[in-house]
């Protein structure tokens, strides 16, 4: 085939109004607050920085042990352990204001109160989005139920767009039957872009002790294992809804990005990897521009429509 | 910045009983250590994707190389112990805080239980004056040869009695009415647990180094947290033992698990 060969791809994006200098973000909770991998990334190379979930109050977490390693990935149940809004407002911010990148805050919450109180203290901060976790298998109350109910997460969706001032990202879940119908509920209430996927409710069991291994007993799944499953969500949400998607679950490398740009996500981010290697988003990023050199795409919106049938 | 770096094995092979050690060629890491701190070991093969976190045993600037000690207890570490000499690992560190050693202590109490013993090791080189230490094994003892060579007084102890004085190196230390101004310790929860209780009793400042399952090792995922109070703080709160650790004072762990 001939293929020109590209020097300079624009790896830039548009989501929902934001400029990014690239699609490369960090996946919520998997990058603390970004200070923890400072060491290892240069974070103004990022396209933004996701921060861990932050609450209207400090949540303590589960019970240890909180992972559990599984064949191709792994489960956490954490429990979105943080110190709440007004502690990540002051010391988080002001260290992410230092480097050149998005910051997008990650919302965690058990009512719709709580959610709405976390938005409304970030209306004054100065960030460029929210992101809106309606998602995370490991908590009791809230989460979970807001992303698996298709009216409660067009609830908390236009409760939240009445007191927020920065665009609205809204992650969904997995664990659902048809992730396109609370798609379709969270864009017709104003969700400004899509995140997906959170992690796969899964659990592992200790066949020795006769145990499980968590001490939360189930949590989510994560990593390479959740690929095929995220692609094929990615893919079936892109098709129904018009607002920007940012993909995640299971990249490790630039090839693997270029899949959830294939499938029709407009962003990537990256979670598990910085585990295995805390420089895994930077070489994700380098690999997508290789790609994108390699394969003749001068833009990042050209492989969003490259997908053949 | 910082990265993950190949580390080329020097020496490697069993030791004792279910007892590997492995000599890393580590140049840019060797000079940094912290006795107490530990590296992220990530596998070239096999199916694990995670690092796994082991305690650095030794050090030997002269050759720019360091020691892991380490069981196998499941796959990562039984994929470890079939690395060759020559091949390389990818390691991420020093990670963690290492033991705040007292310098003016005259005599320190130096306490390890299985496979918490290895990073001892460095500590018992580093620690100046006078040093008392125990060391519980479950049955063979390994790197013993070593820590005779430190100058210091050396107990040991089994929980069968193949070698030493038989029971838990705490009953060991009570036969010996063990002495010092400073306390160090790296073991198994139960055995911190009770040693923490007897350096209450007998007004000892104690260090203890714990262990909890990871995942990034350098703070920001939050699984390997343990609950910690704070003299000044009215409650507990959960502390990563990878960042706020993996050594903690003993009187500020909460140890109800
Ligand atoms: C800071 C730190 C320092 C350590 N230093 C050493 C060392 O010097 N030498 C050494 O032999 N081991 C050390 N460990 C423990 C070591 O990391 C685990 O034994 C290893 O990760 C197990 O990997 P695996 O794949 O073989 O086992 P897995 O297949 O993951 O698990 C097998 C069994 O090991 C247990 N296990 C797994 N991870 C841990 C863990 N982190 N702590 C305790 N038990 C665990 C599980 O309960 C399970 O039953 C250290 C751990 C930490 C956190
Ligand atoms: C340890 C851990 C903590 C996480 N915490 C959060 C969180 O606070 N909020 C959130 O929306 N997602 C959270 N996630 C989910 C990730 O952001 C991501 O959606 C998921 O892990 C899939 O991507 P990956 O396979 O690249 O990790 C967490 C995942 C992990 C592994």
């Amino acid at each position: 085939m001939n293929e020109k060969k590209i020097n300079m791809p624009d790896l830039s994006i548009d989501l929902a109004g934001i400029k990014l200098k690239n699609p490369i973000m960090t996946a919520s909770g998997t990058f603390g607050s970004g200070k923890e991998y400072g060491e290892y990334v240069d974070l103004n190379r990022l396209g933004a920085v996701v921060v861990k979930g932050v609450s209207l109050t400090p949540w303590k977490g589960n019970p240890t042990p909180r992972v559990a390693e599984t064949y191709g990935g792994m489960l956490n149940a954490v429990g979105l352990q943080n110190p709440g809004v007004d502690a990540f407002m002051s010391e988080d911010i002001p260290f992410l204001k230092k480097y050149d990148t998005r910051i997008i805050v990650n919302v965690s919450g058990k009512s719709i109160e709580e959610y709405c109180g976390v938005a409304e203290r970030l209306a004054e901060a100065d960030i460029d989005m929210l992101e809106l976790n309606i998602s995370c298998p490991n908590i009791k109350e809230g989460g979970i139920t807001f992303g698996t109910d298709t009216k409660m997460a067009a609830l908390v969706v236009k409760e939240v767009k009445k007191v927020s001032r920065q665009p609205l990202m809204v992650k969904l879940s997995p664990n659902v039957t048809d992730i396109t119908e609370i798609a379709k509920a969270v864009e017709a209430e104003g969700a400004d872009a899509i995140s997906m996927i959170n992690t796969l409710l899964g659990m592992a069991i200790d066949a020795k002790n006769k145990r499980p291994i968590l001490g939360n007993v189930m949590g989510g799944l994560s990593g390479p294992a959740i690929k095929p499953v995220a692609l094929r969500m990615v893919y079936q949400v892109c098709r129904s809804v018009k607002v920007p998607v940012v993909g995640m679950g299971g990249i490790m490398t630039g090839e693997d990005a270029a899949e959830f740009i294939l499938a029709g996500a407009t962003g990537v981010a990256v979670g598990t990897a910085n585990f295995t290697n805390p420089s895994a988003t930077v070489d994700v990023l380098e690999g997508l521009e290789s790609y994108m050199k390699h394969q003749g795409f001068s833009s990042v919106g050209e492989i969003q429509n490259a997908m053949k049938k | 910045m910082k990265t993950m770096k190949a580390a080329k094995v020097k020496k490697h092979g069993e030791i004792g009983e279910n007892c590997w050690s492995i000599w890393l060629e580590a140049s840019e890491i060797v000079d940094e250590v912290n006795p107490g701190q530990f590296i992220h070991v990530k596998l070239n093969n096999g199916e694990k994707l995670l690092p796994r976190p082991l305690s650095i045993c030794e050090t030997d600037t002269s050759s720019n190389t360091l020691r892991l000690v380490y069981a196998v207890v499941g796959k990562g570490t039984e994929a470890l112990s079939q690395v060759k000499t020559g091949e390389t690992l990818r390691i991420l560190g020093p990670l963690g805080n290492g033991f705040d050693i007292n310098q003016s202590a005259s005599k320190s109490i130096i306490v390890g239980g299985g496979m918490g013993i290895p990073p001892l090791l460095e500590l018992s080189k580093n620690i100046p004056g006078k040093k008392e230490i125990y060391l519980g094994y479950s049955s063979t003892p390994f790197l013993l040869e070593e820590f005779e060579k430190q100058n210091a007084d050396i107990y040991v102890s089994t929980d069968d009695g193949c070698f030493g004085y038989k029971g838990t190196v705490i009953d060991l230390m009570r036969y010996n009415n063990a002495q010092g101004d400073s306390l160090y310790s790296c073991g198994p929860k139960p055995m911190l647990k009770a040693l923490s209780g007897w350096a209450e009793k007998n007004k000892i400042p104690a260090q203890v180094s714990l262990e909890e399952r990871m995942a990034c090792g350098v703070g920001a995922c939050l699984v390997c947290t343990c609950k910690v109070k704070k003299e000044n703080e009215n409650d507990w709160k959960h502390q990563r033992v990878c960042a706020d650790g993996p050594v903690f004072r003993s009187q500020e762990v909460v140890w109800d698990e």
